[in-house]
C-alpha cells in the first residue's frame, strides 16, 4: 500500500462525501441537538449507510460485509468529521466490530457481524472510569462465580453507551489496578441485564456518551470476548484502531474549518479590502495549510499500517493521534479567532468543530498521552 | 523486474571494485567533495571516488548520458541509491551544478550549452556559484539592478552580488541581471560566465558561526561571451524561479538531517541529561525530544507521498514551498534541541574541552539559522502558498 489512494478508494471518498453533505450535513446535528432527540443519531439515514454498505466495511462477505478495510473506513469516517456527523461508525463500525474479530468466537461472530453490517445493532466499548484516559487503570471486577462472573464497578465516556443493544465492557479477572494482565473482555446484552444502570451524559459535541454502573451484573461464561486475563491483547489493537479512526475523522474536521475560514477570508471586506488580503491572516493560514498536508501523510500511513497488519501500528497510532488532537485544537481555535465576532456565533458552524475537537481530542489519548506513548514505544 | 535484479547485482559489483575504502567512513570535516579547478584534496580517495562516480555519469544519475549523466531510470536510480547507503558510500560530489543549475539547463538551455557545461558538472570540473541576491534585492529578488550591456560581440556587465555562496572558490557563476531597466520582471536575463573573467571580484564575509562561505561579489566591466545567455533576453525571471524550486527542494531535504536527530537525539539526551527507568531523565526534554522525533517522522511521510504522488501525476501545489518552510523550521527546532541537550558543553566555541561533535553541535546550531533565509525566506514562502495555492487576494 502506498500513500497515495487508489482509484476504488476514491470513488469511495467521492460517494462517502456526497452522501454526507446530501443525508447528514451540520444542519443534521443541529437538528438532534435542538430537538433533544434521545437516541442521539438519525436511525433512518444510518440504516441507508448501512445499505451502501458503510456499516460492513471491516466485515468479510461471508458476514455479508463489503470488506473495504481499514483505508476504507478511515475515507469514511475523514468525510463524516466534515459534516461533524453523529453516527456509530466509531463506536460499532470501527471499535464494536475490530473487538468481535480479534477476540470473538465463530459463535460470536456468526451472531454479531452481520447484524451489524445490517446496521440493526449498535455496541459500545465501555473502557475509561475516569476524565482521563488510562485503559490499564481498570478497577471494575469481574469474579468467577459457578459458570457465571459477576461484575462491580462503574464506566464514564462511554460512546454510544445509552443507545448500544450489547456492550463490550473491560472488567478486571485478576491482577493490580494499573496492569495490563488480568483484564477480561465482556459482551453484555444491555436490554434483560439485571444491575446495569446506564445514565446517558450530555457533551459539548453532541455526540452520543453514557455512564454505567455496575452492581452484581451476572453474566454466563459465554459472554467472554477473547480469553480471561487476555483482554489486553484485544484492548489495545482496538484501542489504536480507535485513535487512527478518530484521527481520520480529525482530519475531515480540520480541513472543512479550514477550507470554510479561507472562504470567509475571501469573501469579508474590511477598510475597503478583503481580510484575506492582511498578511497577518495569510500566513497564519499558510502555515495551517503545511500542517494540514503533514496531517494527511501521516492519517493515510497509519491507516496503511492497519490494512498491511504491519508492526508499527501502535507508533503510528500514537503519532496519528497526538498530531491530530494538537492539529485540531490549533485549526479551531484560529479558525474562531480569524472569523471574528461571527466566530462566537452559535449559527456559525466553527463553534461546532471546536466542540467536536476538543471531545475527539480527549477520546483514546490526547496528545501529551500518546507523545507519552510514542517514546516510550521508542525506548526513551 | 528480472532487468532490475541484473541492475542491482552489477551497480553492487561495481561499486565494491570502485568505492575506495576511505569513503566508506563517516565524511571527517575538510574532506568535503565539492569538486571544480580549485579543488584541493587531502583525501585522495575522494577524487578517486569522484572521477569513478563522474565517469559513469553518477553523480547526477537521471540525467541524460548524452550530456554525462547516468542515464538511468527511477527505479534503477533507487537501486543504485540503495546500494550506496548499504555500503555507507560518502557522497562523491555536492554540486550547486547538479541540484540547481543542471536542472534549469536541462530544461531551459540550448544544444550548445548543454553539451559544454553539463559533463563538467557531472564530473566535478567545474564548480558553480548562484549570483542572485545583491543589496538592494533580496526577497524582491527581482529588483535587482546588475546591468548587462549587448556589446555587439559580447555582454558588458556591472554591478554587485551579495551572500554568493562559495563565490571565492567557484570556477563559474549563473548570474541574473538586468537587461531592460524600463520594466522589473521582464527585463532580467539569465547569464553564465566564468568567475576568473577580468573584473570579477569575490570578497568573503564572515558568518555567526565562524565560517565564511558567502561573499560579496563585485563586476567591474565584465566581459561574458553572448553565447553563455540562458533562453531568451529578457526572459530569464522563469528560468530564475524554476531554478529557485530545486533550490527550495535541496535545502527542505535537511529537515530530514540526521545530526543528533530520531533515535541519536534520545541517546545523547540519556547521556546528557540522565536516565532514570529507561527514559530520560528530565520531563520536558523528554517531550521536546519526543516532539522532535514525531515531527520528523510525519515530514518524512510527508515527502514520501508527495514522491508517490508525482510518480501518480498527482501534485501539491507549490509543494517546495511547503518544505521548505517546514523542512528549515524543523531543522532549526532540532539544532536548538540539540544545543539544549547538550547543555554548556554545546555551547562551546574552540578547544579541547568540547569533544568534535559538540563543537560542530555550536556551529550547525548557527548556520541553521540561515536555512529560513536563503532560497527564500520563511515569510516569503508563506506569501507563496498564500497566494499560489489559497488564491488570497494581494
Ligand atoms: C547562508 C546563506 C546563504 C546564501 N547563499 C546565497 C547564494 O549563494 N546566492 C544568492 O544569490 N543568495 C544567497 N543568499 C541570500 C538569500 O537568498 C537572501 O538572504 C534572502 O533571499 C533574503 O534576502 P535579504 O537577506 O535581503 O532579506 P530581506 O529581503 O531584507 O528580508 C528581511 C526580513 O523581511 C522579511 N520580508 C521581506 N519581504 C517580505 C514580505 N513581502 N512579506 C513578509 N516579510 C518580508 C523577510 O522574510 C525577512 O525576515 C544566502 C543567504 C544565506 C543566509
Amino acid at each position: 500500500m502506498g500513500l497515495v489512494l487508489t482509484e476504488e478508494q476514491m470513488l469511495l471518498k467521492d460517494t462517502a462525501a456526497q452522501f454526507f453533505q446530501e443525508k447528514l450535513p451540520v444542519a443534521n446535528l443541529r437538528k438532534l441537538r435542538d430537538e433533544k432527540d434521545a437516541t442521539g443519531f438519525d436511525r433512518s439515514v444510518w440504516k441507508e449507510m448501512a445499505n451502501l454498505g458503510f456499516a460492513g466495511v471491516l466485515v468479510s462477505e461471508t458476514y455479508g460485509g463489503t470488506e473495504f478495510g481499514p483505508v476504507g473506513l478511515g475515507i469514511v469516517l475523514e468525510q463524516a468529521g466534515r459534516t461533524i456527523a453523529a453516527t456509530p461508525l466509531l463506536s460499532t463500525v470501527l471499535l464494536g466490530t475490530t473487538a468481535l474479530q480479534l477476540g470473538g468466537t465463530q459463535t460470536q461472530r456468526q451472531e454479531f457481524l452481520p447484524r451489524i453490517t445490517t446496521g440493526d445493532l449498535i455496541l459500545a466499548l465501555a473502557v475509561e472510569e475516569g476524565p482521563h484516559h488510562n485503559p490499564t487503570q481498570i478497577a471494575t471486577t469481574a469474579t468467577a462465580s459457578g459458570d457465571n462472573f459477576v461484575l462491580n464497578g462503574s464506566k464514564t465516556f462511554v460512546l454510544d453507551g445509552h443507545i448500544a443493544n450489547y456492550l463490550v465492557v473491560v472488567a478486571r479477572t485478576s491482577g493490580e489496578v494499573n496492569a495490563s494482565e488480568g483484564l477480561t473482555l465482556f459482551l453484555i446484552n444491555s436490554a434483560d441485564t439485571k444491575g446495569l444502570e446506564v445514565t446517558r451524559t450530555l457533551m459539548a459535541d453532541n455526540h452520543n456518551a453514557a455512564n454505567i454502573t455496575f452492581k452484581d451484573v451476572e453474566v454466563p461464561a459465554t459472554a467472554v470476548l477473547g480469553s480471561v486475563d487476555g483482554g489486553w491483547d484485544i484492548l489495545e489493537p482496538v484501542l489504536d484502531f480507535g485513535r487512527i479512526g478518530i484521527a481520520a475523522e480529525l482530519l475531515g474536521l480540520i480541513q472543512e474549518a479550514f477550507d470554510q475560514t479561507l472562504t470567509y477570508l475571501k469573501e469579508r471586506q474590511q477598510f475597503g479590502v478583503p481580510i484575506g488580503s492582511f498578511q497577518a491572516l495569510k500566513h497564519r493560514m499558510a502555515e495551517m495549510f503545511a500542517e494540514l498536508e503533514v496531517c494527511r501523510s501521516v492519517v493515510l500511513d497509519a491507516l496503511n499500517a492497519l490494512e498491511d497488519r504491519r508492526n508499527d501500528i501502535p507508533s503510528l497510532a500514537s503519532l496519528a493521534k497526538a498530531r491530530l488532537s494538537e492539529a485540531s485544537q490549533h485549526f479551531t481555535n484560529e479558525c474562531l479567532q480569524m472569523h471574528g465576532g461571527v466566530g462566537m456565533t452559535d449559527e456559525y458552524d466553527i463553534g461546532l468543530f471546536m466542540k467536536r475537537a476538543r471531545v475527539a481530542a480527549a477520546t483514546f489519548g490526547n496528545a501529551g498521552f500518546h507523545r507519552n506513548r510514542y517514546a516510550q514505544l521508542q525506548g526513551f | 523486474m528480472e532487468a532490475l535484479e541484473q541492475f542491482r547485482s552489477e551497480t553492487r559489483t561495481w561499486l565494491e571494485e570502485n568505492c575506495p575504502p576511505s569513503i566508506r567512513t563517516p565524511m571527517p570535516e575538510g574532506e568535503t567533495p565539492w569538486g571544480g579547478r580549485k579543488a584541493s584534496w587531502t583525501n585522495p580517495e575522494s577524487k578517486q571516488w569522484l572521477d569513478a562516480m563522474g565517469g559513469r555519469g553518477w553523480t547526477a544519475p537521471m540525467w541524460p548520458s548524452e550530456y554525462g549523466g547516468g542515464g538511468l531510470t527511477k527505479d534503477e536510480n533507487k537501486i543504485l541509491q540503495q546500494e550506496l547507503r548499504r555500503i555507507k558510500a560518502r557522497p562523491a560530489l555536492l554540486s550547486f551544478g547538479i541540484w540547481m543549475l543542471g536542472p534549469a539547463l536541462l530544461e531551459f538551455a540550448n544544444e550548445e550549452q548543454k553539451k559544454e557545461h553539463l559533463p563538467k558538472i557531472v564530473r566535478g570540473e567545474i564548480r558553480w556559484c548562484q549570483g542572485y541576491s545583491e543589496p538592494g534585492a533580496g526577497s524582491d529578488l527581482a529588483d535587482l539592478q546588475t546591468k548587462c550591456e549587448d556589446k555587439g560581440d559580447h555582454y558588458l556587465v556591472n554591478g554587485q552580488k551579495i551572500w554568493t555562496s562559495y563565490a571565492d572558490k567557484a570556477d563559474w557563476i549563473f548570474a541574473l541581471v538586468r537587461t531592460d531597466t524600463s520594466v522589473k520582471h521582464a527585463g532580467i536575463s539569465f547569464l553564465l560566465f566564468d568567475m576568473e573573467t577580468p573584473g570579477v571580484e569575490a570578497r568573503p564575509i564572515s558568518m555567526i558561526s565562524g565560517a565564511s562561505p558567502f561573499c560579496e561579489t563585485f563586476f567591474t566591466d565584465v566581459k561574458a561571451k553572448k553565447e553563455n545567455l540562458v533562453g531568451e533576453l529578457n526572459k530569464g525571471w522563469t528560468i530564475a524561479k524554476r531554478l529557485l524550486q530545486h533550490e527550495r527542494d535541496m535545502i527542505s531535504g535537511m529537515g530530514m538531517g540526521t545530526g543528533g536527530g530520531g533515535a541519536g537525539l534520545a541517546d545523547m539526551a540519556k547521556e546528557y541529561v540522565g536516565e532514570s527507568n529507561g527514559q530520560i531523565s528530565d520531563a520536558t526534554i523528554r517531550d521536546a525530544v519526543v516532539r522532535q522525533k514525531m515531527d520528523s517522522h510525519a515530514f518524512g511521510l510527508t515527502l514520501q507521498r508527495t514522491n508517490e504522488e508525482s510518480k501518480a501525476g498527482q501534485s501539491m501545489g507549490a509543494a517546495s514551498s511547503i518544505f521548505k518552510y517546514y523542512g528549515t523550521e524543523l531543522n532549526k527546532r532540532r539544532n536548538e534541541l540539540i544545543i539544549e541537550v547538550l547543555g554548556t558543553q554545546g555551547l562551546g566555541w574552540e578547544g579541547d574541552s568540547f569533544s568534535t561533535e559538540e563543537l560542530s553541535a555550536t556551529r550547525s546550531w548557527l548556520r541553521s539559522k540561515g536555512n529560513s533565509i536563503e532560497g527564500g525566506t520563511t515569510e516569503v514562502q508563506l506569501n507563496v502558498i498564500s497566494k499560489r495555492v489559497l488564491g488570497l487576494p494581494d
